[in-house]
């Protein structure tokens, strides 16, 4: 009896750490990846120093972080204080165990997987509101009242866009979602709900054009500002294991996960998680750019778009779309 | 006018030339150089740290007329002199405080015999003050390292005086 549990807790902490290890470097090779096509097209040449390539820069850094002293302020709460990176990280590592990365090949296998996903990536928000309210201090607390109201507008257009996505699909499983996508990818028929996802998903991670609860001109650094030491560093990979996340959902969703882009021989010939892995890095590659040709949206142009442009328009196309299915009798049964 | 501008925002136009122009850009020649193991060139006229300069015999080209002391707008030169055995005259004490200094170049225009000159060297920080304030030791010493360099930019410096 007690074997049997062993086994089990064993077997599924192994499986949990081969996800959550390599998840962990892929984070600290994307802050490379975003720092080094940042300073490329600003004519820079980005971190190029530590390792091959500067590949070890974040290594580096956080290593850096480690050493340095942790200051939490007098007046803040510090339980909370300290709870609020750790929310961030874990959260943002949590929503992994439902990504497959092929049709056997997963941690967890739910019905429910893209409301189990779409929960998680929502709770992020949590982390940021507990770090500006427990420092206690002007900035943070504006920082993080900006981020709520951020990533709830435009949670409500990502609602919708996953909506549409399951309309085409009949299903709430995450393996049926990309099986569904065999015949086509659903950025092809739903390009438009694939552009207001890509556009949300930044606002959602606080990336450029959309980081208003860091914009360093207004509030230094938002709500990360009392924060030091290894805990700034927790922000700071939580938010990148954040953009990840979002990056693997939009593959899954649009980009058909891990299929091929045709299911012919020079293609197929790659294993599925390595197909996965190409279009998160590609995705992510697409967040990187945009980093470094926007300017930053003035607060009341975020609002404005999450809920006069974004809201309207992937309503309208939850009802087309689901009018089209009817009308010419698709509806999937699953 | 107002439907172009309507179909712009739509396709996002704007957007899509500004990633276009992005992916461009990444593969055009950086303007940056790997610093601490690329260098810039330096114009021979740049005026870096301080060195007294010797003959090609040996000799200390210096002949403590103090030129220089009284040229340096910053009073950062320090200069004695005494006459040696064999008559000449010669600097017991040189020194120049690098804080001080405005590295405005004038020491070395006042030199009559190209003793005192600022060298291309840049790359002279230290972790106290005290090191900051050369002495003659140390000015001489820069002389010997950056001769090379030094005697070829006078040189190339020559025709434009």
């Amino acid at each position: 009896m007690i074997n049997e549990y062993l086994n089990i807790i064993f077997l599924d902490s192994l499986k949990i750490l081969s996800l959550v290890i390599p998840v962990l470097i892929a984070v600290a090779m994307i802050v490379w990846v975003d720092r080094r096509v940042w300073g490329l097209v600003q004519l820079r040449r980005g971190p190029n120093v530590v390792g091959p390539f500067g590949l070890l820069q974040t290594v580096a850094d956080a290593l850096k972080y480690i050493f340095k002293e942790i200051v939490i302020p007098a007046g803040s709460n510090k339980i909370i204080f300290i709870l609020a990176p750790v929310v961030t990280m874990s959260l943002a590592l949590l929503a992994w165990a439902v990504i497959p990365f092929g049709e056997n090949i997963y941690v967890t296998n739910i019905n429910v997987g893209i409301l189990y996903l779409f929960a998680v990536s929502s709770l992020g928000v949590y982390g940021i509101i507990m770090a500006g309210w427990a420092s206690n201090s002007k900035y943070p607390f504006l920082g993080a009242l900006r981020s709520a109201a951020q990533m709830v507008s435009y949670e409500v257009s990502i609602g919708f866009v996953i909506v549409t996505v399951l309309l085409c699909v009949g299903s709430l499983n995450l393996i049926d979602i990309v099986i569904a996508q065999k015949k086509i990818w659903f950025a092809i028929p739903l390009f438009p709900m694939f552009v207001i996802f890509f556009i949300s998903a930044l606002a959602e991670t606080n990336r450029p054009p959309f980081d208003l609860p860091e914009a360093e001109a207004e509030l230094v650094a938002g709500y990360q500002t009392e924060y030091s030491g290894m805990m700034y560093a927790l922000f700071w990979l939580g938010e990148y294991a954040n953009i990840l996340l979002m990056c693997a959902m939009g593959s899954v969703l649009f980009l058909g996960g891990w299929l091929p882009p045709i299911d012919k021989y020079p293609l197929n010939v790659l294993p599925p998680p390595i197909w996965l892995i190409i279009k998160i890095f590609l995705l992510f590659f697409a967040f990187a750019l945009i980093k470094a040709i926007v300017p930053r949206y003035r607060y009341d142009q975020l609002m404005r778009l999450g809920w006069k442009v974004f809201l309207p328009i992937s309503l309208v196309w939850v009802i087309i779309v689901s009018g089209f299915l009817v009308y010419f009798k698709m509806i999937p049964t699953n | 006018m107002k439907f172009n501008r309507l179909i712009k925002t739509i396709f996002l136009s704007e957007f899509v030339k500004g990633l276009y122009l992005a992916l461009k850009f990444i593969f055009k020649p950086k303007a940056t150089i790997n610093y601490p193991f690329e260098k810039g060139t330096i114009s021979p006229r740049f005026r870096g740290e301080h060195a007294l300069r010797r003959y090609p015999n040996g000799e200390e080209r210096c002949i403590a007329c103090k030129l220089c002391e009284a040229a340096c707008p910053a009073q950062a030169i320090t200069i004695e002199a005494e006459p040696q055995e064999d008559g000449s005259r010669k600097t017991t004490r040189y020194d120049i405080d690098m804080v001080k200094c405005i590295y405005c170049g004038l020491c070395q225009e006042a030199c009559p015999v190209d003793a005192i000159v600022q060298g291309p060297n840049f790359e002279f920080t230290t972790e106290t003050r005290e090191e900051l304030y050369y002495t003659k030791d140390k000015l001489l010493e820069n002389g010997d390292r950056w001769e090379t360099e030094i005697a070829n930019n006078i040189k190339l410096d020559k025709q434009y005086r």
